[in-house]
């Protein structure tokens, strides 16, 4: 217990938790029976799943078809943040019915004082029979419900379905393991974690009974939040500041909003003010007040609590869900007034503005003008563009809207997820699709200069043996990755695509492939002898309004077999062809003829 | 005793100066792209070492107007502008590209999360550029002859962009631009013959007019793009000296 100021002791928490919500919240979005197996699947991998599936060895991380495998019956069911809060609402209003002060942690998770209720109650645990009772009654939800001192210890409480005794709180958390500290979705602890338990640091007793001002030096500042967390602290030192009452933002919204993608809209201005205000004051919020009023005059307000300060996006994340839940919820008509209180707030430390007072003042009005340019054309017309996996150079490109989630990885994965429903991941698919440039063979014979050119990256498999064989011998060398564990499906950079185009990468590709006619020195169509061998020499190239001229060099064609396992998937080939005046273009054979897909311009 | 501490003291404050160097200027592997040492006031943005030979202030001047003109290449050229600015932190934005290839983009250097593009503008083309230059860095604008922009509209544009300090790119003509730069003689490399090899760099000359050049116009030869996607200058020993900066 060194480092920590005496007196310096959390107030009584009590967490109430409901396990597995997002399978919970899907299961009964989708009408399955809760005797039925079921798990949410986010990129191929299970994110969560129900406890008659766990039973049967269904596993956090697992992989969709192994789970299934495991489990024939299982109900694979899709994320919806948005739904998780929706319908997570009316158990937020069951337990506001016995106590005040609710803060949703997030959905599946409230935290409320525990002094109030106990003391009406009866103590502690009436409290928590009481509210279990009163939140199935209600709305038919199983909980659970944990006591101790401090948010995280009453989180870890509430797992177990304990109490714990008021300053017993650091001997509750001492024989736990370390991996205790990477339960929050938000926040990646697992490389401290995997540090901790490298140092032999296996219980949180042994990682708290280090020295604070050691663990700040030399594990930097979230091993500080964790440290605290572990000696049962809260995560910041009780120096919050309350907030003056201007920090509040207030909006009227005049006509009213009764539809949830308005709303949301709406709630993105008023978060960002928030954000300017706070960051005026130095301030940001650890505990975001949500409030709205209805046309029929009745206030709403619910409290969300967050681990991390909360950014932009992530207040706007919020807002829309508890508009989303309010509106569908229905009954109280459209919203004409929303107000955003900081509840809580901390010294703001991760963004500062620079030095010279240059970064953030052009972030802020490169944000100003973009925002005012969607204005104009709606959210959807300015977009900004993310790589993701895919091998061609249309396929690796996504364009989301301004200002919505980048998703780096995470949305990769979503993507990938999205791009290919019901498909295996790319990684399971057969490293034939490897269709990347080998020197052609069209032009018949291997002289010296047609060495095969290297591949696209690192990680290409070797080229097959060309000829009909490829398919069989392919079929046989499917490669069994080794299965990952814990979170690497999301957190893992995308694999290498054997078979992408390398580059240099056209400057412009159409949005949707251009009908082309190649033609060969005799006139006639340049037709694919095989997947890669052209009939004839092409020599001249027209396409209707684009780039058309005589061929001065070509190369390829280079076959691309990939979603073999989607009904109607054809094979294609790419080719790349330069003209007499400069112009490179990129060709792809699909359905008997030739498409201009991108130019080199 | 003191003398001791003043010699750590001063040792202190020399270690303190160097870590404020390196703070202020960061820190550039490649010597080349110092030379052209554009002005120090942040006044002008920084192109790639080929094409800051060929411009007149080193790079692009806050403020001015680039016309890019319709050749083959001209994407590249755009990107070749825009990269050097954007890796050191510059806001840019594309408008009325539909087919903007983001991912040569990305590979010209260009930092994709500081790129916005509006792809189809429609009606509101004018209105969109004016929002964009108010708080942009660099703005190109694509199909603004189709759109049928009136010469008012231009030269207001220009105005407001000379007023903010951003750079106005205009792929297409531009009447009234303060520089025109025009992609020439482009020769692909890579293709070995008879369908092998593969489209490896674009090696091209870029032509540039206009203020503070003389009336011929200066040309530089580089790589648009490069082996790897960014624009390079063309090695000397591949390209004859007399050409890699000839005045025509």
């Amino acid at each position: 217990m060194s480092g920590a100021d005496p007196g310096e002791v959390p107030v009584r928490v009590l967490a109430l938790w409901s396990p597995d919500w997002p399978v919970t919240a899907a299961a009964r979005a989708e009408g399955v029976p809760s005797h039925r197996p079921a798990a949410v699947v986010v990129a191929n991998r299970v994110l969560a799943c129900s406890a008659t599936a766990r039973a049967h060895g269904v596993r956090r991380g697992l992989r969709r078809r192994e789970a299934q495998a495991r489990c024939p019956d299982l109900a694979v069911l899709g994320r919806d943040p948005e739904r998780d809060a929706r319908l997570f609402e009316p158990v937020v209003v069951a337990v506001e019915e016995l106590a005040p002060g609710v803060e949703v942690v997030r959905p599946g998770l409230v935290a409320l004082p525990a002094r109030g209720p106990a003391g009406f109650f009866g103590g502690e645990l009436g409290a928590a029979e009481r509210l279990v009772d009163q939140v199935a009654a209600r709305t038919g939800v199983e909980c659970q419900v944990g006591v101790a001192d401090g948010l995280f210890a009453a989180v870890l409480a509430a797992r177990r379905g304990v109490a714990v005794e008021a300053g017993a709180t650091p001997a509750f958390l001492a024989p736990m393991d370390v991996d205790e500290l990477d339960r929050e979705p938000e926040i990646d602890r697992s490389e401290l974690v995997g540090l901790l338990r490298r140092l032999g640091l296996r219980s949180l007793g042994a990682f708290g009974s280090l020295d604070a001002a050691d663990v700040a030096s030399r594990f930097g500042a979230d091993a500080v939040l964790a440290h605290r967390l572990a000696r049962g602290l809260d995560p910041r030192p009780p120096v919050r500041r309350c907030p003056p009452e201007e920090l509040a933002v207030e909006l009227e919204l005049d006509p009213p909003v009764d539809r949830v993608d308005a709303a949301a809209f709406a709630a993105r201005g008023l978060a960002e003010r928030l954000h300017q205000v706070l960051a005026g004051h130095g301030l940001s919020c650890t505990r975001l007040g949500v409030a709205a009023t209805t046309e029929q005059g009745e206030e709403l307000l619910r409290i969300w609590r967050c681990a991390e300060p909360l950014t932009p996006s992530g207040t706007v994340d919020r807002v829309r869900w508890q508009l989303d839940a309010w509106l569908t919820r229905g009954g109280s008509g459209a919203v004409v007034r929303m107000r955003l209180t900081p509840e809580e707030t901390v010294t703001a430390g991760a963004l500062q503005l620079g030095l010279w007072g240059e970064v953030g003042v052009a972030d802020e009005r490169a944000g100003r003008a973009l925002v005012r340019a969607q204005a104009l054309l709606g959210p959807g017309g300015v977009l900004t563009a993310v790589l993701t996996g895919g091998r061609d150079p249309a396929e690796r490109v996504r364009l989301v809207a301004w200002g919505d989630a980048r998703g780096t990885l995470d949305g990769v994965s979503d993507e990938r997820a999205g791009a290919m429903p019901g498909e295996p991941a790319p990684e399971e698919s057969r490293p034939s699709d490897d269709a990347g440039p080998r020197a052609g063979r069209a032009g018949g014979g291997s002289g010296p200069g047609r060495a095969r050119e290297p591949g696209p990256g690192a990680a290409q498999p070797p080229s097959p043996p060309a000829g009909p064989m490829r398919r069989n011998a392919r079929r046989g060398t499917r490669r069994t990755k080794p299965v990952r564990t814990a979170r690497p499906a999301l957190l893992s950079p995308p694999p290498a695509w054997p078979g992408r185009l390398p580059a240099p990468s056209p400057a412009s590709v159409l949005p949707e492939p251009q009908p082309a006619v190649l033609l060969d020195a005799a006139g006639g169509p340049v037709g694919l002898r095989a997947s890669d061998l052209l009939a004839t020499a092409p020599e001249r190239l027209d396409t209707p309004g684009g780039p058309s001229g005589t061929v001065v060099g070509w190369a390829g064609p280079w076959p691309v077999q990939q979603r073999w396992w989607v009904p109607g998937a054809v094979g294609t080939a790419r080719l790349q062809v330069v003209l007499d005046d400069g112009v490179a273009v990129l060709l792809t054979a699909a359905r008997g003829r030739w498409w201009l897909s991108a130019v080199y311009d | 005793m003191a003398e001791v501490t003043r010699a750590d003291a001063a040792s202190r404050l020399e270690v303190a100066r160097g870590l404020l160097r390196r703070v202020e200027r960061p820190a550039r592997l490649d010597p080349a792209r110092v030379a052209p040492s554009p002005g120090d006031d942040g006044r002008v943005l920084p192109v790639t070492a080929g094409l800051a030979r060929a411009l007149p202030a080193g790079g692009l001047r806050r403020g001015s107007t680039v016309a890019v003109g319709a050749a083959p290449g001209a994407t590249s050229l755009l990107f070749a502008l825009l990269a050097e600015a954007s890796a050191s932190g510059a806001w840019a934005g594309v408008v009325g590209r539909p087919d903007l290839g983001a991912l040569a983009a990305a590979e010209a250097g260009i930092r994709l999360d500081r790129l916005a593009l509006v792809p189809d503008p429609g009606r509101d083309l004018v209105a969109v550029v004016a929002a964009l230059v108010d708080g942009l860095d660099l703005v190109a604008v694509a199909g603004h002859e189709r759109a049928g922009v009136r010469t008012a509209d231009r030269q207001r544009l220009a105005a407001r962009a000379r007023q903010r300090g951003t750079v106005l790119i205009a792929l297409g003509s531009w009447p009234g631009a303060d520089l025109e730069l025009t992609c020439t003689r482009p020769v692909w490399e890579g293709l070995v013959g008879g369908g092998a090899g593969r489209l490896r760099a674009r090696r091209a000359g870029v032509r540039v007019r206009g203020r503070g050049i003389a009336p011929g116009g200066r040309e530089t030869r580089v790589l648009l793009p490069g082996p790897v996607g960014a624009p390079e200058s063309a090695t000397v020993d591949a390209i004859p000296v007399q050409e890699r900066v000839a005045a025509v």
